[in-house]
């Protein structure tokens, strides 16, 4: 069975550009991009691993992931970061928020690929 | 050590700078070189004649030895040792420091005017950072933008068939990213260039017509002598957008209505007498202290009073004015200390609050705030009133009874004061106490 990915993210372009190359790596992609829904879907959805923009509408990406890491289901949940912004600051936030790995906008699609493996497999736990 | 015992350090001071041997300037001034050393350790009082010898020998005024640094220096250096919480420097000792190394103590004094002059521009700098959402929205617009079409491009420049239904759809993924794009560089550029052209440009209906005040001094002598508002606004407003123009008409008319009530000479008289003491004003002349809080803001700049500056809000806190003074800055976006009295009045209408206030983390620049909420429309039945607050702040006269006053901040990123239980986020400086909460 292939591997579920949930994708939050607001952008649709990137939205699809990311949907296009985890699908085409026999990945099952979900999309949602409004924050204040974000948690029940995860709830829902059980995925494989998470992909979050940090500025989302309704619910910022770190409280997502606050809230997602205090659910004792979903606290090892793999979760990918995208943001623009990509200052010290936010960086700390996201680890303090329990981040599996983050990325700054503008990503080449290589990174990405290579990162959501490394998280499907276990292999990263840290900055991409 | 006070100041008037280190006559000897400075009398070797000036000796090693013009390369003379102690004993050459004991023997031109008929002392011994023991005894020269001995006053050059102040160890021996020296005054008289003996000073004046020294002092021609040395090519200085003898007031230069016995004064020795100038108090400005003395007092730069005490500034520069209190406003570091971390400091170990020895205060009591900043005048013998200024005595013995008058080059280094004004190199200190120096780098302490050159810090605070760039603090001052980290903060006008984060502030604008931190409370532009202008700026902010239109980078994470670009970078997301920018993200959109790398990746489409990446795919479709990846070996190997892509199937033609994705293919048109990443081609018009990118042409639609890329006019955006286009279109959010030509906004930034366009907003960057008003930004360069002066710290008075603004982007907001209200920054443009605070910055028509701004340029005017807060002043109108037009209005002053009876011109209808509508024509001044007219005039002044030329190159304003139509809804800074509506905004521009609207304060001048609240200005043109204050000036009628009040004229400016006999205002001029009672500030002459009573200084900016908006409630002893109002009371002389039967005003409401807010009226009185806006005529005195709106005081031409040779005004016997001094500088006198301004904030109103809204019931819902926002600022609606701004007037600033060089010690007393008003964020652009609104993002104000909840500590200025302007807040709390709003909870305690037509009481007029006074609080004197100093910037946490700097030294002086304490200013008299007033603050008062008074209904900003008639009264309608049944019906809340809908308040304005305004805060009018002067520098205050040095504390006759001790008063102290109380530490605010101009936004909390910037804040340097510790464990305020206002702070809404971080700040910025340095100190990680700054950071808690």
């Amino acid at each position: 069975m292939s591997k579920h990915v949930l994708l939050i993210e607001d952008e649709p372009n990137i939205i699809e550009a990311i949907s296009f190359i985890l699908s085409r790596e026999g990945l099952k992609v979900e999309t949602h991009s409004d924050g204040t829904t974000a948690n029940a879907r995860l709830r829902g959805a059980r995925p494989d691993l998470v992909i979050l923009d940090v500025m989302l509408p309704g619910k910022s990406g770190y409280d997502i992931l606050r809230d997602l890491r205090a659910e004792a289901g979903l606290a090892d949940l793999p979760v990918l970061m995208l943001t623009a912004r990509g200052q010290t600051r936010d960086r700390e936030m996201a680890e303090r928020a329990g981040v599996s790995a983050f990325m700054t906008k503008p990503f080449s699609n290589s990174e990405m690929l290579d990162t959501v493996r490394a998280l499907m497999d276990g292999a990263l736990n840290g900055d991409a | 050590m006070p100041r008037d015992t280190l006559t000897g350090s400075r009398i070797r001071e000036r000796r090693t700078i013009l390369g003379l041997k102690q004993a050459d300037l004991a023997r031109q001034a008929g002392i011994s070189a023991s005894y020269l050393n001995l006053i050059e350790h102040n160890r021996r009082r020296i005054g008289g004649k003996l000073l004046l010898d020294i002092a021609q020998v040395l090519g200085v005024e003898p007031s230069m030895l016995t004064e020795g640094a100038e108090a400005a220096l003395i007092a730069t250096l005490r500034e520069a040792a209190s406003a570091s919480r971390s400091s170990t420097a020895e205060l009591d000792r900043a005048d013998e420091f200024a005595g013995r190394f008058p080059g280094w103590a004004r190199l200190l004094a120096e780098a302490r005017g050159r810090v605070e002059m760039l603090e001052r521009s980290v903060e006008t700098l984060s502030d604008r950072l931190a409370h532009d959402p202008h700026l902010a929205e239109t980078l994470h617009e670009m970078l997301s933008t920018v993200t959109a079409i790398r990746s489409a491009a990446s795919i479709l420049a990846e070996p190997g068939e892509i199937d033609p239904d994705w293919q048109r759809r990443f081609h018009r993924n990118i042409y639609e990213d890329s006019a955006r794009l286009a279109q959010s560089s030509r906004a930034l550029v366009s907003y960057l260039d008003s930004e360069g052209r002066g710290a008075t440009e603004s982007v907001t209906p209200l920054e443009e017509m605070t910055a028509v005040f701004a340029a005017a001094g807060y002043h109108f002598p037009a209005l002053e002598a009876g011109q209808p508002p509508e024509e001044v606004a007219a005039g002044l407003g030329r190159d304003l957008s139509d809804s800074a123009r509506a905004l521009l008409r609207r304060a001048l008319r609240r200005q043109a209505a204050d000036a009628a009530a009040l004229p400016l000479p006999v205002l001029l008289e009672a500030v002459a007498q009573l200084g900016a003491d908006p409630l002893a004003l109002a009371r002389r002349f039967d005003s409401d202290p807010a009226r009185m809080m806006r005529r005195l803001a709106a005081l031409p700049a040779d005004a016997p009073c001094g500088p006198v500056g301004l904030a109103i809000c809204d019931a819902s806190g926002a600022l609606t004015f701004g007037k600033p003074l060089p010690d007393f800055p008003i964020p652009r976006f609104g993002a104000d200390c909840p500590l200025w009295p302007l807040f709390p009045a709003l909870s305690r209408p037509m009481a007029v609050l006074a609080r004197r206030l100093r910037f946490a983390g700097r030294q002086g620049s304490v200013v008299q705030a007033y603050a008062v909420a008074q209904p900003a429309a008639l009264p309608e039945p049944n019906r809340d009133p809908i308040l304005e607050a305004h805060m009018m702040i002067a520098p205050a006269a040095a504390p006759a009874g001790g008063e102290p006053a109380e530490e605010v901040g101009v936004t909390c990123r910037i804040c340097a004061r510790l464990g305020c239980p206002a702070r809404r986020e971080p700040s910025l400086l340095g100190d990680a106490r700054q950071q808690e909460f």
